[in-house]
């Protein structure tokens, strides 16, 4: 790893005053899980790393209005462990996909949210877009794990956090903070396919920093999400579908569905929400929620597969949440 | 500017380069003489990573609390806790084998918790309670989890083993009565190509129970 200047200070914005402008030259520290792996591979070369351990107010899952707050801080364990998120069935069962106590124990919430793509070509170097000589390598290269959807390019990537789906689709909202101050949006728009080779796939200034995420009440939401794995321990899956579901007597009235894995960013589904309102939650509306999940979808040359994997993780999240 | 002490370099494994000058040999045979005198050296200098300025890239005095015992050295920011153990302290129980996040094999415990060492920073483990496999035992008495390693043969290279043997640690810290499903699902953070699996998990069953 190329060696850094650290700092660790003890409050959000004195963090974001610490960080540089410049994508690239600085970088924030959480639990490292994915940071100095990027780091050991020369993926991150940041001249200066931030290290958030010493904020306190970063910390903590707790019950907040009538809903739910979780720090960027708090841990992967922390969230699994609070009697506060007991409500949110969704999100605990995509918190417990990740196995591994030791990435539970050092794994943050905004750390996952956050964790860079796992596409090999991006971790051997090759950028988020996969570029070698002017030619992207994804669409005739190995790429059976990459996006079925939102892959029209220049991004092939998937976005690998398995939070992400079942909180967007609980409709959280996330809270930055920036040297001058902090704005608030919903989760959902903290995420961006990039179109150019200057774009992350999060809309964060270099300098800003993820302080909360915010949920609101899940009562009266049936919710559920499952998870495609080719392992069970130490893996990302291959798909995953987090769904919420407002009921109205019998029928589904809002349809939340969102699915993870299969595109640059956590893909919310408007074809299956609409194929999913105004119907029972079962088997049936679950099955073709999935397909008009993926109606749209363009695999590439060696992830057809994943087609499919899509279809049956919407049907069983919705059995989940029914 | 960082004295020429060939124990101020970088604790390196083999993915980072020894700074100029130094074989890794030289290197090597320095670190046993070295941590005693840079002991001394971090003690005459106040612990300035905890502050909010920055520190480094130069080696920076910190103290780590391991196996009940503080310990002073200088190490630049990047130093990993695992290379902090192994390199610095001649605490080579904790292996580092994939260095990623992905094998369990340098697991200790910190705080309670069991963590993967190759992918803490020294400077972050400071302030905190860190035990190692060298803390667990005594000369003449195993730890439970050991005893049942014994019992249940649950090592063949034993690469893997200490890992192993800190997740088990771990489990039973916080569990007198695990079930065999807590028991896979506190170790699914470790993996051993030898496959001792069944073993591992009789092994870390029993002791919960001795
Ligand atoms: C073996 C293994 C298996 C895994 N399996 C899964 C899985 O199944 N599902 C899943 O979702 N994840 C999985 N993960 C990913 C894991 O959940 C993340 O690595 C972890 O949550 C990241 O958190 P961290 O605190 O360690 O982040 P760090 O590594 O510290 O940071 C990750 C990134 O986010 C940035 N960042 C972190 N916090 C903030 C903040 N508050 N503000 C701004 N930027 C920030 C960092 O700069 C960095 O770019 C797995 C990881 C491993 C190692
Ligand atoms: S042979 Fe397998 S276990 Fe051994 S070093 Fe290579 S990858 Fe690791
Ligand atoms: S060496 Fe740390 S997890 Fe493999
Ligand atoms: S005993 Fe050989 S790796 Fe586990």
């Amino acid at each position: 790893m190329q060696n850094f200047e650290y700092i660790a200070p003890n409050s959000a914005i004195a963090a974001a005053q610490a960080l540089s402008p410049k994508q690239g030259l600085t970088a924030v520290l959480a639990g490292g899980t994915d940071l100095l792996s990027l780091m050991k591979e020369r993926v991150e070369t940041p001249t200066r790393v931030v290290s958030l351990r010493n904020i306190a107010a970063l910390r903590g899952v707790t019950k907040q209005g009538g809903g739910l707050r979780i720090g960027a801080m708090a841990t992967v364990q922390d969230l699994l462990d609070s009697k506060a998120a007991a409500g949110y069935a969704s999100l605990l069962q995509a918190a417990r996909g990740i196995t591994a106590p030791q990435v539970r124990a050092m794994g943050t919430v905004a750390g996952d949210l956050l964790q860079r793509p796992r596409c090999w070509y991006y971790r051997n170097g090759y950028g988020l877009l996969a570029m070698h000589d002017g030619k992207a390598l994804v669409p005739s290269g190995e790429n059976r794990y990459h996006a079925i959807l939102g892959n029209k390019g220049p991004a092939y990537f998937v976005n690998a956090s398995s939070l992400a789906p079942a909180l967007i689709s609980l409709g959280a909202q996330v809270t930055v903070a920036g040297p001058e101050g902090e704005r608030s949006m919903a989760l959902a728009d903290l995420f961006q396919i990039p179109s150019s080779a200057s774009e992350r796939e999060n809309t964060l200034e270099p300098n800003e920093i993820v302080t909360e995420i915010t949920v609101p009440s899940a009562s009266g939401w049936k919710t559920g999400t499952y998870e495609v794995r080719q392992r069970q321990l130490l893996d990302w899956p291959l798909v995953t579908a987090s769904v919420a579901l407002r009921m109205r007597g019998n029928r589904v009235s809002d349809a939340r569905v969102v699915l993870g894995h299969v595109a640059p960013i956590p893909w919310r589904s408007s074809e299956a929400e609409t194929a999913l309102n105004g119907q029972a939650a079962n088997e049936s509306s679950g099955e073709a929620a999935g397909k008009a999940a993926v109606s749209a979808a363009t695999p590439l040359s060696q992830n057809s597969a994943k087609v499919q994997l899509a279809t049956i993780a919407v049907k069983r999240a919705v059995a989940m949440a029914g | 500017m960082s004295s020429k002490n060939p124990t101020d370099g970088p604790v390196c494994g083999p993915d980072q380069e020894p700074r100029k000058g130094f074989s890794r040999r030289t290197f090597i045979e320095g670190v046993g003489i070295g941590a005693g005198a840079v002991g001394a050296i971090g003690a005459a200098e106040p612990a300035r990573a905890q502050s909010s300025e920055p520190v480094g890239p130069d080696p920076v005095a910190i103290t780590l609390n391991i196996n009940g015992k503080s310990h002073e050295l200088k190490v630049e920011p990047r130093v990993t806790l695992i290379d902090a153990l192994r390199n610095r302290l001649d605490l080579t129980g904790a292996k580092k084998v994939c260095d990623r996040a992905t094998c369990g094999a340098c697991t200790v415990i910190v705080d309670g918790d069991p963590v993967y060492s190759c992918t803490m920073l020294a400077i972050e483990a400071q302030g905190r309670r860190i035990e190692t496999i060298e803390g667990i035992s005594t000369e003449d008495s195993m730890h439970p989890v050991q005893a049942q390693f014994v019992e249940h043969d649950a090592q063949q290279c034993g690469f893997c083993t200490p890992g192993l043997v800190m997740a088990g640690k771990a489990i039973v810290d916080g569990n007198s009565q695990p079930s065999m499903a807590d028991v896979e699902s506190g170790l699914s953070g470790n993996i051993c190509r030898c496959g001792t699996y069944v073993g591992v998990r009789k092994a870390v069953y029993d002791a919960a129970r001795a």
